[in-house]
């Protein structure tokens, strides 16, 4: 049987430093959060899809799936997904996928990640596990050096800047100001970004999704059970797409474009019956500046060549035709890279249904989309949230 | 990582540094790197080794200055992803200021050793 699936309730913990953390303790503040919200006990879950990137390398813990449910007080099949930076959108997906084919009622779904419990030189190391270990990490990329590797071709094939590239990191720090879950909630300006430190090169330090603690999490259920316990579930998700490409860069056609986001997306916009220019608010995966340009080309909502200047044309801000990242986004909101995926739904739910604290400035939004990286985008995932009868 | 040979990828190495470095091709024409046995454009598991051509071509870089600990010494460094046609490969760059590189410039392929970990890695010096 073929069901909607509803989000049931979300939670979210502060995303930012909170070194002494354990993810278990994260994880579990945030299911709690969700069952809270979705007013259900965690003896409803029927299974959980957990998202966690580098465990071992944290926290010397694997094994993170029934860890996790037991310390989120659910008694259930648990696996842990790890999909890089998009291990809790697959975790996501995949529980979309169990509730939408009958073969489960209620799912918990999310993720988490602690980082700040080592040293930035360690987490570089960590977080380079998710590029090529021989034929990249061997030739010294890192992860900020990767994207710079695909900034550095795109400027080349469509030309911008790193003043186009800066917009897009004073944007997502504007968006985040009021919002009490992100990491950094200061504004700062284009002459702030250009003139940090370099990372990798054209990569500042303000280019750079920061280290940081946190865990999200979101109660998926079916349309019959949400009826049959009276539950509110304003917000459903109608398309979820995944997809994936080779992990080098070197092995891409084209190393400034994301092939595995167009796939993902285009599975997600035919399953929700949508088109790109449907959707009124989007969270994307702006791990570095050039993501959040390569993001929305590769959905669909700009030409190639012209996704890196929307946020400086005023197209992609919180009062422009498509407001993106309205949570602060990678960028200011935090990236606890396994619970990246997992809170851009949470921060969507709330966005659509008028809880979230940027919610007035897309009171008319009916249709949100996530997109979640992982690597260079060699993993996506795109789901498509819309309000029930809008 | 272990100091344990990777299969393929440390013959590749072996190979550059015989001056006779090579990929893989398969029936369709496309190129690899090792280790690969699976042609992913045809499913074929025949896949035969074919000279890299001696010249590729700059097709991005980027200067590094946060490294990992593996890299802690280079710092900073140019990593570059050069198209030898056949196959693109990624190394570090020498012999040439970080000022100084272009997209689409002429490289050779070579090999040296990594300040940090004295480990083999793959050079790039302008052809």
């Amino acid at each position: 049987m073929v069901s909607d699936v509803r989000i049931a309730g979300v939670g979210m913990t502060k995303f930012g430093s909170a070194p002494e953390r354990t993810s278990r303790d994260l994880f579990a503040q945030a299911a709690g959060e969700a069952f809270d919200d979705a007013d259900i006990d965690p003896d409803a879950v029927e299974e959980l899809f957990y998202g966690n990137f580098m465990g071992e390398f944290a926290e010397t813990q694997g094994h993170q799936g029934p860890l996790m449910a037991d310390a989120a007080g659910v008694s259930a099949p648990a696996t842990r997904i790890e999909s890089a930076c998009a291990s809790s959108g697959a975790a996501v997906r995949l529980g979309y996928e169990k509730v939408k084919s009958g073969q489960a009622d209620v799912v918990l779904v999310g993720g988490a990640e602690r980082m700040k419990n080592i040293s930035t030189a360690e987490g570089t190391e960590a977080l380079s596990a998710a590029a090529d270990a021989l034929w990249e990490i061997r030739a010294g990329v890192t992860f900020p050096g990767a994207y710079s590797l695909m900034a550095n071709r795109y400027f080349h094939e469509f030309g911008g800047s790193r003043e186009d590239l800066a917009h897009i990191a004073v944007k997502n720090h504007a968006n985040a100001v009021e919002n009490d879950l992100a990491q950094f909630n200061s504004t700062i300006d284009v002459d702030d970004v250009l003139e940090a430190p370099t990372v990798s090169a054209p990569f500042g330090l303000y280019d750079c999704s920061p280290m940081s603690d946190g865990a999200s999490a979101a109660v998926l259920v079916s349309d019959s059970f949400a009826e049959d316990h009276g539950l509110e579930t304003p917000v459903k998700i109608t398309g979820a797409g995944q997809a994936s490409d080779g992990l080098a860069l070197q092995d891409r056609e084209s190393i400034p474009r994301t092939p595995a986001a167009e796939e993902a997306g285009e599975m997600a916009f035919e399953q929700a019956g949508i088109e790109p220019s449907d959707v009124d608010v989007a969270e994307v995966h702006d791990c570095f500046t050039i993501a959040e340009a390569l993001a929305l080309e590769s959905l669909g909502f700009y030409e190639r060549g012209e996704g890196i200047s929307a946020a400086r044309e005023g197209k992609t801000t919180i009062d422009g035709e498509l407001p993106v990242n309205l949570s602060g986004g990678l960028k200011a909101k935090g990236h606890p890279v396994g619970a990246t995926g997992g809170a851009q739904i949470s921060e969507m739910t709330k966005l659509l249904r008028g809880d979230h604290v940027n919610s007035d400035a897309v009171s008319d939004a009916s249709v949100g989309l996530t997109h979640n990286a992982g690597g260079t985008v060699a993993s996506c995932v795109v789901h498509v949230l819309e309000e029930v009868d809008a | 990582m272990s100091d344990a040979r990777h299969a393929g990828f440390d013959d590749f190495l072996d190979a550059l540094e015989d001056g006779e470095p090579y990929y893989l091709e398969g029936p369709d024409g496309d190129g690899y790197l090792p280790p690969r046995r699976i042609d992913p454009a045809t499913g074929s598991q025949d896949l035969t080794e074919k000279s890299l051509p001696e010249t590729g071509t700059v097709l991005t870089y980027t200067q590094t200055h946060v490294a990992s600990p593996e890299f802690a010494d280079d710092a900073p460094y140019v990593v570059v992803v050069a198209d030898f046609g056949p196959v693109s490969i990624t190394g570090q760059l020498r012999d040439l200021d970080a000022s100084e590189i272009d997209i689409g410039q002429e490289v050779e392929i070579g090999i040296d050793y990594s300040e940090t970990h004295d480990k083999r890695i793959i050079v790039f010096t302008p052809a």
